[in-house]
């Protein structure tokens, strides 16, 4: 540190005169602070999941009531399950869409998302009823208290999303999301597809993984 | 997220812009000075002040519950507290001191020096900041109600199940700190959330992360630790909520639960917990250190990689507080492997400012003194901690006051004292008087004196084989002489804290009679001291540009071909004139913090005494989520000090065209 006498602009006033003194253009990321807080939001829901999932892993093998083999329906489930996956495209196509400036394109591809998303919860539900009325209520077993919170915590979060969607169809309609805000789109679909890829694992691990 | 307003802030040309009506929300509130505008703020440096305030009076109810349960020990048998009483009273002091106390006088250094020592104006999120304050606010002031409300939690700070379960506990205590808890940690999580991307997108010219001041760093990792460790917690109190609430089996031995399950959940969020906690006040004596030797800190990449090795090596260490739960040789002998090296990044610290110190001209104020303060009392703390590292000695030491008295060493001793160093050495910069400084080293020797006193007897009584956690004991296990010590040092302690709160007021009415404390009253070395004190609202104008660590100190000193340390320049000349502020554009109040955090313990009453109640609450959580949304970005009316009209009409001609880019960039604050 053997800084020698120099005659460097010591003043405050020097300050003012570089060249990036007044306002910077960008974030020093060059990734906006919303989209680094939702991608920051997101590494964090990953400990969220992780902790349920881990719960669930422990707890899948019932000491009474129905068991997992007996009660999943596959089929079911993998096709409701690729109805989600199927609305990650259409997020896609709609955060694509917002960024060509194709407004009303892109409302529908919200639209579709929510729709799909929709359909996926209309699933959830219908399963959870069949499988109350099979006899694997949520204080049934440990199974089915995990599997429940689970499964719900992640249909929370699809029905967060579809809000989230459904406010931006209303939102876009009012002529609130113009084209410099596309980045706003792109950051819901960030949470959809972080919401998808958990369906993927909570899927793998729940239903596929044989007790 | 927020979708805001496509509009620029600043008019132009002085348009006038009557009629101008956000959809459906109200206008943004403008009080800038005044009570009602604490409600609404967003400025970090208010809303650090509330965090810092808000901790000392949960400090003061810890306080008091830490007093209570050293007068029940005062002699055998005492009989002031039923075991009951007792059992809620230690619970809420360690979970107070923990969540409401350590965690927000953190927060508060965080919010308040952050953007100030990466030459920020603000926050990234100014409005979650104010959200993230109110939600711990409301989450403390939710868990405290619990005292009225049928009684306060008994189950420890670290609630194990299923010994907090139903059967065991019947009354709503720990549904309240479950609750509770929930959101202080949705407030850690935003907070976390905005002061990372904050550090990471915020910083001035020039201020690359090697050339962060060390508080910043360690805040930053601290950060990301709350970041991964608050949904761990939030993942095990939601399980015990839904046994608690709704007969889930998570923590039901009969439908063949693990009891385990919650320990590992509980610590893997707890012992990172316990770095976060540390490490804020890790940063703030690496600022006072160098401050008062008049040295540069010692090997300022060690200090920051060893903070960010804490904060890695702090996630594979958690079972060392389970060696005695039976989790197997193979996972004991893993952890206690781990739980050794975790101390080496700390030694690395240790050595770090006492080498800081060394050779260098001490002067010992009061923040130095209570910088010091930690570095041997954490020492202490550290030294009795690595002996945990040996299972067999842990397996000894368990639940007993030898653990009482390792953790205080740490968190008082450590965190506490920092914090107090802190205060002291940047009250100047925050409310534009000094404290006292000959009752601040009053305040400092009493303070480690009864500190000394309470803690260090537990680890003869804890060695002796005093159990942690229980109400009372018998004659004739020789515990009398040494709990009548720690008691005696409880009181000391806590005339040290009245002492400090005296000083806060007796220095602010001298203060009327004394020449007005200047920028940099310690001859400091980080940016945050170029500003004028009190902290101007706009904090830099103009922004400094960074070209090395210190730079402040640089701008005031050289060193000459030999070494020697030459003034350059006076601290008049580089430090910051306060401005009008004019043209510098900041984010405006918002009602919208406040109600959303103030929903959420409506939803947590809800759920404890009846749904319609929750309904209630989620009703106004929802409709505070969308006008937060639905406001503008900012007023257009609320422009900052003198941009009256005839400042437009003087300037009017500039700024319309080549400015109006910046202008929108810098007025789209989201969050």
């Amino acid at each position: 540190m053997a800084e020698t006498l120099t005659s460097r602009p010591t003043l405050a006033d020097a300050d003012a005169h570089q060249a990036h003194a007044h306002i910077e253009a960008d974030t020093n990321t060059g990734i906006s602070n919303t989209k680094l807080g939702m991608w920051l939001f997101l590494a964090s829901e990953c400990l969220l999941f992780g902790g349920l999932i881990t719960t669930y892993l422990l707890y899948r093998r019932p000491l009474e009531g129905p068991t997992p083999d007996e009660i999943f329906d596959i089929p079911f489930t993998s096709t409701s399950s690729f109805v989600l996956l199927m609305s990650s495209l259409t997020m896609v196509l709609a955060v694509s869409a917002i960024e060509r400036g194709e407004h009303q394109r892109m409302r529908v591809w919200l639209g579709a998302t929510a729709v799909l998303g929709a359909t996926f919860m209309a699933g959830q539900i219908y399963e959870f009823t069949v499988f109350v009325r099979e006899g694997l209520g949520f204080t049934t077993s440990r199974f089915s208290s995990a599997f429940y919170t689970l499964t719900g915590f992640h249909g929370i979060h699809v029905t967060v999303g579809i809000i989230m969607l459904v406010s931006l169809v209303l939102l876009s309609l009012r002529g609130k999301i113009p084209e410099h805000k596309a980045e706003t789109v792109e950051i819901v679909g960030l949470y959809w597809h972080f919401v998808d890829v958990v369906w993927v694992v909570i899927f793998a691990v729940v239903y596929l993984i044989p007790t | 997220m927020a979708l805001t307003e496509d509009r620029p802030l600043a008019l132009p040309s002085g348009d006038s812009n009557d009629g101008y009506t956000p959809t459906g929300v109200f206008t943004r509130p403008t009080a800038e000075t005044g009570p009602r505008s604490w409600f609404t703020t967003v400025d970090h440096k208010k809303i650090g002040i509330m965090y810092g305030t808000a901790a000392i009076f949960f400090f003061i109810v810890g306080g008091v519950e830490a007093l209570l349960i050293r007068m029940q020990l005062w002699s055998p048998r005492g009989t002031l507290l039923s075991a009951n009483l007792y059992n809620q009273i230690y619970t809420m002091h360690g979970t107070t001191m923990v969540f409401l106390v350590v965690m927000p006088i953190g927060a508060a250094f965080a919010n308040y020096l952050i953007p100030l020592q990466i030459g920020a104006r603000d926050v990234a999120f100014p409005r979650i900041n104010a959200f993230s304050f109110w939600a711990f606010l409301a989450g403390g002031v939710f868990l405290n109600s619990s005292w009225f409300l049928g009684g306060g939690a008994d189950g420890g700070w670290f609630m194990y199940a299923p010994n907090s379960g139903v059967i065991f506990s019947p009354t709503n205590g720990i549904d309240f700190w479950n609750l509770g808890l929930l959101i202080t940690g949705i407030a850690s999580l935003t907070g976390a959330v905005n002061l990372i991307v904050t550090v990471l997108n915020m910083r001035a010219p020039g201020m690359t992360l090697m050339r962060m001041p060390i508080f910043t760093w360690m805040a930053l990792v601290s950060q990301f630790l709350l970041l991964f460790a608050i949904p761990v917690l939030t993942s095990a109190q939601v399980l015990l909520m839904l046994d608690r609430l709704f007969d889930a089996n998570f923590f039901n031995v009969a439908k063949g639960a693990n009891p385990l399950l919650w320990q590992h959940l509980f610590w893997i969020f707890g012992h990172p917990e316990v770095y976060l906690m540390i490490l804020p006040a890790f940063g703030l004596v690496s600022e006072i250190l160098p401050t008062f030797a008049r040295k540069p800190i010692f090997g300022y990449p060690f200090i920051v990689f060893s903070g960010i090795a804490i904060g890695f090596m702090g996630w594979g260490v958690w079972a060392h507080h389970m060696f005695v739960s039976g989790i197997g040789p193979i996972s004991v002998t893993a952890f206690s492997l781990t739980t050794m090296f975790i101390a080496v990044p700390t030694g690395v610290k240790i050595l770090n400012w006492t080498a800081t110190m060394w050779g260098g001209k001490l002067n010992f104020s009061a923040p130095m003194l209570f910088s010091i303060g930690l570095v041997t009392m954490f020492t202490i703390g550290g030294l009795s901690g690595v002996m945990h590292s040996v299972a067999p000695m842990d397996t000894q030491q368990t639940d007993t006051y030898f653990i009482v008295a390792h953790f205080h060493y740490v968190l008082f001793g450590g965190a506490f004292f920092g914090f107090m160093g802190a205060f002291y050495f940047y009250w100047p910069k925050a409310f534009g008087y000094m404290l006292n400084e000959s009752i601040g080293k009053a305040n400092f020797w009493l303070m480690l004196l009864g500190f000394n006193l309470t803690f260090a007897p537990m680890h003869v009584l804890g060695l002796q084989g005093m159990s942690r956690r229980i109400y009372t004991y018998d004659a004739g296990y020789g515990f009398e002489f040494w709990n009548k010590v720690a008691t005696i040092g409880a009181f000391t302690l806590a005339s040290s804290i009245a002492l400090f709160i005296f000083n806060i007021f007796y220095s602010k009415s001298k203060a009327k009679t004394l020449p007005p404390v200047g920028p940099d009253p310690w001859d400091s070395r980080t940016i945050e001291w170029m500003t004028p004190s009190p902290t101007p609202v706009y904090n830099f104008d103009p922004i400094p540009t960074v070209t090395r660590v210190d730079d402040f100190w640089y701008r005031k000193y050289g060193e000459t071909k030999d070494g020697k340390l030459v003034r350059i320049a006076s601290t008049a000349e580089v430090a910051q004139k306060r401005t009008d502020g004019k043209g510098i554009h900041l984010p405006s109040p918002s009602y919208w913090p406040i109600v959303l955090a103030f929903g959420l313990p409506i939803v947590a009453y809800g759920l404890i005494f009846s749904l319609w109640l929750a309904l209630i609450g989620g009703i106004v959580v929802v409709a505070a989520l969308y006008g937060w949304i639905m406001e503008p970005p900012d007023d257009p009316d609320a422009v900052h000090d003198d941009h009256g009209p005839e400042a437009h009409a003087s300037d009017g001609g500039d700024a319309a065209v080549p400015d109006s880019a910046d202008a929108v960039k810098e007025v789209e604050t989201v969050g």
